[in-house]
């Protein structure tokens, strides 16, 4: 097939149904990362999607590219290693909370380090949804589940202050349904060289369903939402007005009114998506006192150098070279 | 100064007076701060350049810096060289240069009657000796009188000769350092070496330090030239041992850890693939590791140090995904974690190596002592029906080759493939003719062809072996997994013929490759005779020569040795079955030996060793004889 015209979403889906529960959040985070391809022009001969196990893992299948379904919590590591072997491909990696952040702790922390160049889509649900409903390591503390009947005891780990310790150098957190916003969150990522973290809030209608609706709701997202835009002011709210101010006695982050209490826009923080520090105050806003950040967290601003696919050298000099390899040293002749 | 050489009477002697040996073991032994690697691997180079057949054993304690002066902390090098073909480092030896007590007490029970004791009388003080646990002083109480002893004052003259070298500004610490190239004057001079290569490199090596340099070449020069002056008992002699006559050739000292690498790298030039070593540092097998990472990039290889074994692993199969050939190199411990990546590998039938390194366990166990006990946990030892290629190399060249065939294989069948040394292997060295890459046959892997009416499992009918088309590939889109796959699409399936049928196909894959790797062979004696005596990697060399005396001896004795442990030779039960009895030494407590007995029914009998020592020629022999009734 020779490509001129550009693919449409659907040219992305594979002809294998999807096995995912009617209505989970996958189908539209599915959606999403097929209009992105589409927008992006993606070649799906030289793009991968690889994932580790999970009903996020399940990705792969659904996608007209090269796909590889690993094992548990090993998708970076394999990632990696596909990227170091040919750096030319476009990765894209997708897991959830339990593969991400659990079994796959170690891994995600050495590929954010490495700064691979891989996008890595973390579907966070917070809970295992494929084995039926256990507490996850991004549970709240309280969780109800098999596994925990009385609640969890555990705190959860935080996602994108997990990826931002790791010395993460693209995150970004977006949300299923939201279409447009998760599409151009997608893009970002995909400019950017390195490993991109995006944190996509996924809801597990099953087993943890609107565990996420004080952020998604439609009745809360203008108060419980703040969409980041490198150089605008952080501003939220119905009609804007409401916005974050540092409180420089705490060093913390507090929402303000404008117009209250003698708050002026000069008052409101301004996104600087390659400020570190910024990043980590962000990251952890959650409603119902901060809103939820979403979009652009951290961007770093110099890109890491990325290897290049190196020529092999012709079959005869290789063998010269291997030749010349064994016999540096003392060599002596016999006969 | 006791200086007592053994009389020549009954041998040649070369014009220079010096008594012919046909071989030698030497053992330099002292404590793992004395530098005796070192030493052992400059007498080996010489031993090597001056043409004499050789094979080393470096034993050292797991500690990096163990307490000084204690037994636990005892350093040694052992090599045998010699005229005639050397195949292991020798059951006793010859020469014993002991550094300290403790490394005297250590080794002493190996040195033969009338052996050669060097030791430094300097390092034989109350304290060294009661941390030895030596209550009197062996140098006094008349405990050594069976041995031609040389008590020298190595330390005092080696830091006497670094202080006299001019404007050079030492420590005392590091003239008295300056020993272990005194002793190495001194036993190159007693078998006839100059020092000019072990200078050389000692300028190499010290190169950024040149005022070391100069102290250790006064030192090394000072112990020669003793050698030189020394005034001998009436009718004593030191050694010459003549040049081995070995096949013509270009040779070169090459240790198991190096034939593996560049066996790599050569298997993976003539797959046309780019080398991608992912490994974890675990010991003995990170030499690997550093011997990969240190060949420049233009060899077509890439080294990755991953964050953990199961990191190697999966990295290796990302590797292998994308068109590379993903090798993972570890020892027991780090294998075990990789188990469930390998079973990934199987599944997907992806090309994939495995190297390991044994060592002593189970757990952490030994981890620089050798063994041979991951036998069955590479042909067995992953969950579910997950059969696998197993190599096992038997001799530090060997490696070599050998992992040229794990290449061939794992490229040509799209398996997992184990590649099995050990810590003897990966440490031991031999004189090795190089080969010329140039001149050996490409194994013709393709990764980007689409095979017509292309399936990601449709399969060769001749190999049963998937076509191998990575990302990239215009026309060739697919998907692969661990989860079990329809036979031909690739799609997810539950279908319960379908997952007998790849599963019968995945074993028939393996099995079918016992016809695609070489027939089995006697390597020494008849095809048929009262008793076989079969090993497997690194207990060839002992095997071989207990074989070769016990057939002098007349005894009906054939040496089977196995190189492919799985599948195995599909003519290797017709071999054995020509043998009422069989014999299987291993440094292990019976693995191959079980793997035979099921496989074929055939009454094998265990020899086990697991000392963490290599196997003595002598007890094979006295093994064998019992066997066949002989009187020991």
């Amino acid at each position: 097939m020779n490509v001129v015209t550009k693919l449409s979403p659907k040219d992305y889906a594979t002809d294998q149904e999807v096995r995912w529960c009617p209505g989970c959040g996958d189908y539209a985070i599915l959606k999403g990362v097929q209009r992105t391809m589409s927008d992006l022009e993606a070649d799906p001969e030289k793009t991968v999607f690889i994932s580790g196990i999970g009903c996020a893992a399940r990705f792969p299948y659904y996608m007209e590219t090269y796909g590889f379904h690993t094992i548990h919590g090993r998708a970076a590591a394999v990632a990696t290693g596909t990227k170091l072997a040919n750096p030319d491909l476009e990765i894209w990696l997708v897991s959830g909370d339990g593969d991400s952040l659990s079994i796959g702790g170690n891994h995600l922390l050495h590929l954010l380090r490495r700064d691979i160049d891989i996008n890595y889509l973390l579907f966070n649900n917070e809970i295992y949804g494929l084995t039926k409903g256990q507490m996850s390591p991004t549970s709240r503390r309280g969780t109800v589940s098999p596994s925990s009947p009385r609640g969890s005891m555990d705190a959860p780990v935080h996602a994108i202050a997990f990826a931002l310790g790791a010395g993460a150098r693209f995150v970004a957190r977006t949300y299923d349904v939201a279409q447009p916003h998760m599409i151009a969150t997608l893009k970002r990522a995909h400019a950017h060289r390195g490993t991109s973290f995006v944190e996509i809030l996924q809801n597990c209608i099953v087993y943890n369903p609107d565990v996420f609706a004080d952020i998604t709701d439609k009745a809360v997202a203008s108060d419980h939402q703040i969409h980041l835009e490198h150089g605008a002011p952080l501003l939220f709210g119905k009609e804007n007005e409401k916005g974050l101010r540092l409180d420089p006695r705490t060093l913390s982050i507090e929402a303000v009114t404008l117009g209250e209490n003698g708050v002026t826009e000069t008052d409101i923080l301004v996104h600087d998506e390659t400020n570190p520090v910024l990043a980590s105050l962000i990251a952890k806003m959650a409603p119902p006192h901060l809103p939820e950040a979403l979009g652009v967290i951290y961007c770093a601003a110099d890109a890491a150098p990325q290897p290049e696919k190196a020529e092999r050298p012709s079959s005869e000099v290789m063998a010269e070279r291997l030749n010349a390899l064994m016999r540096m040293g003392h060599t002596w002749h016999v006969g | 100064m006791t200086v007592q050489l053994k009389d020549s009477a009954k041998h040649n002697k070369t014009p220079a007076d010096r008594e012919v040996l046909e071989s030698a073991v030497v053992r330099f032994a002292g404590d793992s701060g004395d530098g005796m690697q070192l030493t052992g691997a400059q007498f080996t180079v010489s031993s090597a350049v001056a043409g004499n057949d050789l094979v080393t054993f470096p034993d050292f304690p797991a500690e990096i810096r163990a307490p000084v002066g204690t037994t636990f902390g005892v350093s040694t090098f052992q090599i045998n060289f010699g005229t005639r073909e050397i195949r292991t480092a020798g059951d006793t030896l010859d020469v014993l240069v002991a550094m300290n007590p403790a490394g005297l007490i250590t080794n002493l029970e190996d040195l033969r009657e009338d052996g050669l004791l060097i030791i430094d009388e300097n390092t034989f003080q109350e304290r060294n000796l009661k941390k030895a646990g030596y209550e009197t002083n062996p140098l006094e109480d008349g405990s050594l009188a069976k041995y031609r002893v040389m008590t020298l004052e190595i330390s005092k003259y080696a830091q006497n000769a670094a202080k006299a070298v001019e404007n050079v500004e030492i420590t005392n610490k590091e003239s008295v350092r300056t020993k272990n190239m005194w002793a190495l004057g001194l036993v190159l001079w007693l078998f006839d070496r100059d020092t000019v290569v072990t200078k050389e490199r000692l300028e190499q090596k010290f190169a950024k330090l040149p005022d070391i340099a100069k102290i250790n070449v006064a030192a090394l020069v000072a112990g020669h030239a003793f050698g030189e002056t020394m005034e001998l008992a009436p009718g004593a002699s030191a050694y010459h041992v003549p040049p081995a006559e070995l096949p013509a050739g270009e040779y070169r000292n090459v240790t198991g850890s190096q034939g593996i690498c560049w066996g790599l790298a050569t298997g993976a030039h003539l797959a046309g693939l780019e080398l991608v070593y992912c490994s974890y540092p675990i010991t003995p097998a990170s030499n690997m590791l550093h011997i990969l990472a240190g060949m420049a990039e233009d060899l077509g290889v890439k080294t990755f140090q991953a964050e953990d074994e199961i990191a190697a692993a999966t990295a290796a199969i990302g590797a292998s995904y994308a068109g590379g050939i993903g090798v993972t190199g570890s020892s027991g411990p780090g294998v075990a974690l990789k188990t469930e990546a390998i079973g990934l590998a199987c599944a997907a039938e992806l090309p994939m190596i495995i190297v390991n390194a044994q060592r002593g366990g189970p757990s952490t166990g030994l981890p620089t002592k050798t063994e041979q006990s991951d036998l069955y946990q590479s042909v067995y030892g992953r969950n579910a029906d997950s059969p696998l290629v197993v190599l096992a190399a038997h001799s530090p060249g060997d490696c070599y080759y050998m992992a040229v065939e794990a290449v061939r294989l794992a490229t040509k069948y799209m398996t997992p493939v184990i590649l099995l040394s050990d810590g003897y292997l990966a440490n031991s060295s031999e004189p090795w003719s190089v080969p010329d890459v140039s001149s050996m046959q490409p194994f013709g892997v393709t990764t980007t062809t689409v095979p017509e009416n292309f399936e990601p499992f449709m399969r060769d009918p001749k190999t049963l072996a998937r076509p191998w088309v990575v990302p990239g590939t215009p026309g060739g889109i697919h998907r692969i997994g661990g989860l079990e796959r329809a036979q031909g699409s690739g799609n997810v399936s539950y279908d319960p013929d379908n997952h007998q049928e790849m599963t019968d196909l995945r074993a028939a894959k393996i099995r079918g490759i016992a016809h695609d790797i070489p027939e089995q062979t006697v390597e020494r004696g008849d095809a048929e005779g009262d008793i076989a005596v079969v090993g497997w990697g690194s207990t060839f060399g002992p095997i071989n020569r207990a074989v070769e005396n016990l057939r002098d001896e007349g005894l009906s004795v054939s040496h089977v040795h196995i190189n492919h442990i799985w599948p195995l030779p599909a003519n290797l039960k017709d071999v054995l079955e020509k043998f009422p009895k069989i014999l299987v030494p291993e440094m292990n407590n019976g693995q191959l030996v079980n793997l035979l007995r099921a496989e074929y029914l055939l009454p094998a009998e265990s020899l086990p060793k697991v000392s963490g020592k290599p196997f003595k020629v002598s007890e094979i022999e006295d093994a064998v004889r019992s066997r066949l009734g002989e009187n020991e």
